[in-house]
């Protein structure tokens, strides 16, 4: 009796947990290090740097940052690059500017450009709003020690370009891609009750990084690992430049209210011991 | 105030006498805040205070954050992003806001928990307890309108999904859709009310709290034996209880300070944990989100209101009785508002004399469940709408309403309470033998 109760609730959980699995499945986001993980992670202006070089060179011919203010790369607790290289920096771009009705070299004021391409996304914000480890994808507190995942998940998609499986047609548009979820995926490569039996999909974007795409001047290496971990960690800060002061305001908070509650809880203490003795005495 | 008898101000300097017969405002401040309190409040009777704080930071924060904010489809997104990146403290502000809520949840929850569990909707409290019900849906509406704010997909979506659920109620429903959005979808007009509303209703909540406290400072505080204050003279009275300040205003505040310790972490070390990573696309009217999930303190409506499908027989029947007037959809929300209904007519619903649930045996029981059946309730809400989450869900919407409307009134009636204390005092003195004096008291035979 007991048995086949037990038996019934193992498939039950079995059943329910299924379709959490698939969806975890059914992309990839792999955890890297990154410095700036955890309550004490900080970002490494050295590293964002190179993002940054990564970011020009190769995504900024497609993709745009038009969130971003060009002088925060000055900025504390970011890539933090000198006031005359930010200078230097925003004059590889060209703005429009209504008041000339023209054309003109950026200054560290102006936002970084859009995208050029209809269907680049921007990139501003795409290592928060692709979270690898926030809620609904599964992994939910874990973003403690691991942060969001976003940088991680950037990191993945960069990292994941295979050759497509074998049950897909040839010329099925876009490329395969282990970690990107939402693109065009083939009904070959589907089982008999609709379900995915490869990860990730088709993404419009061919594989922009592979390794050695950029010389870094302070010689770090620059294999498709390595690149694609420094242009993750700087769209990591683009999305979230503040998250040094963030982790810093959150300690004193929590430093300063930890000691709140210790001088509350005496006086609390004191204040009520009479009142829980008199009773008795 | 009040039916306990206590001190009342004596306005002493010439200055304090001239005031009070003018305005005694100070002897209004005195009386709420020494209050006779039941000694005998638990830990749970914290929630109170934190829930005030958390009006209160919503208000101040939501006021600054206002300031910078732009309410406009073309600029809202951005807008949120000039306050993230470039207004002074603008990014812990806003995370602090958006935490804020889930914090007020958080409370809200544990505070109407409380109420279930001690009777605290009982005779007299009735109506503190609708009252509270109010200001928990004002709560609601508040929360939703300002998740739309920041314009990302979820915003836009989710809007589109409540305010279509009007659109369900027959005759009216689209007349009301489209008085709601300003227009036939989700659009500049809806963000503008929204921002209007959402400013404006929290002052409704704060008014609404006045009252709520007002309402309990006449009746006095329910406490763990829902034993009443005896209040034949002022020297009984002050046996079973000590005033509101400072002995329970110190309490308070510690049990604040350690709540938020843990929501200055939450907001330092991991702000996006409660939120949806897809509320950082901005809203695009053409691209459905894979999920529409509403935030997590709405996810066990939600399921309630997904659970009555056409599948189910009440459902069909109900459809086939008013000739197809109430369908699936249509049911689905008057499960929602009626489950809160429910709730606020439990004052009524609950047959029984005892108020707290630590003397009744029977209902300690169906209580926990009722707090389990939440949780599957939020996990379900948070689902695909597919099996096995679809009867899952129909069993733990069923049980909601079973446990208002059935087991309350039921329990009332079969259940044989165990003996309540005589009075607070005796219950406090049963808590905390001989803390102080050691020896001296333990030679004492109690009282």
């Amino acid at each position: 009796m007991f048995k086949k109760l037990g038996t019934a609730a193992v498939t039950a959980l079995a059943l329910s947990a299924g379709p959490v699995l698939a969806a975890g499945a059914a992309y990839n986001v792999e955890n890297v290090d990154f410095s700036f993980d955890g309550p004490f992670g900080k970002y490494d202006p050295i590293q964002l740097q190179r993002g940054l070089k990564v970011y020009t060179e190769v995504c900024a011919s497609c993709h745009g940052l038009k969130h971003v203010p060009i002088r925060t790369l000055h900025d504390k607790g970011g890539p933090e690059l000198p006031e005359d290289q930010v200078r230097a920096y925003a004059e590889l771009y060209e703005v429009f500017d209504p008041e000339i009705d023209d054309f003109r070299a950026a200054r560290p004021t102006d936002h970084f450009p859009e995208s050029m391409l209809e269907n680049a996304p921007d990139l501003s914000l795409m290592a928060k709003k692709r979270a690898g480890f926030s809620g609904p994808y599964g992994l939910g507190i874990n973003q403690l020690v691991n942060g969001i995942g976003g940088a991680e998940y950037v990191y993945s998609l960069l990292v994941h370009f295979e050759d497509p499986p074998a049950c897909a047609p040839e010329d099925f548009p876009g490329s395969y891609n282990k970690t990107f979820a939402n693109g065009g995926y083939p009904e070959s490569c589907k089982d008999e009750n609709g379900h995915k039996t490869v990860k990730g999909s088709w993404i419009a974007m061919s594989q922009p990084l592979w390794g050695e795409d950029v010389d870094y001047d302070d010689g770090a290496p620059n294999d498709l690992e390595s690149v694609a971990e420094d242009v993750s960690a700087f769209l990591m800060w683009t999305a979230e430049p503040k998250m040094m002061q963030r982790k810093n305001a959150g300690f004193t908070g929590v430093i300063f209210l930890t000691i709140l509650s210790v001088l509350l809880y005496l006086t609390n203490k004191r204040l009520w011991a009479p009142i829980k003795g008199k009773k008795n005495s | 105030m009040g039916g306990i008898p206590h001190d009342s101000y004596e306005p002493k300097s010439g200055g304090e006498k001239w005031l009070y017969r003018r305005l005694p405002i100070v002897g209004l401040a005195y009386d709420t805040l020494m209050l006779p309190t039941p000694k005998n409040l638990n830990w749970m009777w914290i929630w109170g205070i934190v829930l005030t704080f958390c009006l209160a930071l919503q208000i101040i924060t939501g006021v600054v954050l206002a300031m910078h904010y732009t309410p406009h489809v073309d600029y809202a997104f951005a807008s949120v992003e000039h306050i993230m990146r470039n207004v002074n403290g603008g990014h812990f502000l806003r995370y602090l806001h958006q935490n804020g809520a889930s914090l007020f949840f958080v409370a809200v929850y544990a505070h109407i928990f409380r109420g279930l569990y001690y009777g605290s909707y009982k005779s007299p409290r009735e109506i503190t307890w609708i009252i509270g019900m109010l200001i928990y849906l004002l709560m609601m509406g508040t929360a939703f309108m300002g998740y739309v704010l920041p314009w990302g997909q979820m915003s836009f979506w989710g809007a589109t999904v409540i305010t279509g659920l009007f659109g369900a109620i027959p005759f009216i429903g689209e007349a009301i859709q489209t008085w709601l959005l300003g227009g036939p979808a989700v659009d500049n007009a809806t963000l503008n009310r929204f921002f209007s509303l959402h400013y404006l209703l929290p002052f409704v909540i704060a008014a609404l709290v006045a009252v709520h406290i007002w309402a309990f400072h006449t009746t006095g505080n329910n406490n763990p034996t829902g034993v009443e204050v005896r209040r034949t003279s002022k020297a009984e009275a002050e046996k079973d209880t000590v005033p509101f300040w400072p002995y329970f205003v110190i309490k308070d505040l510690f049990g604040l300070a350690v709540i938020l310790a843990v929501f200055f972490a939450v907001v330092g070390f991991m702000p996006n944990f409660l939120g949806h990573p897809d509320n950082y696309i901005e809203a695009n009217a053409l691209a459905t989100p894979a999920h529409i999930v509403p935030e997590w303190y709405f996810l066990p409506f939600y399921a309630i209101l997904r659970a009555f499908t056409d599948e189910v027989w009440a459902v069909q029947f109900v459809g086939f009785i008013t000739g197809g007037l109430i369908d699936a959809k249509f049911f689905g929300v008057l499960a929602m508002f009626g489950s809160i209904a429910v709730m606020a007519l439990a004052p009524w619903l609950d047959t029984s004399s005892v108020r707290s649930g630590r003397y009744r045996p029977m209902f300690k029981w169906w209580f926990w469940i009722f707090v389990v059946n939440f949780f599957v309730l939020m996990w379900v809400g948070a689902m695909p709408a597919e099996e096995p989450y679809n009867t899952v869900s129909l069993i733990a919407s069923t049980y909601w309403f079973a446990y208002f409307l059935v087991i309350l009134p039921l329990l009332g009636v079969i259940e044989k309470p165990l003996a309540q204390p005589e009075t607070i005092e005796e219950d406090f003195v049963s808590h905390y033998p001989a803390k102080t004096g050691g020896a001296q008291s333990a030679a004492t035979p109690a009282e």
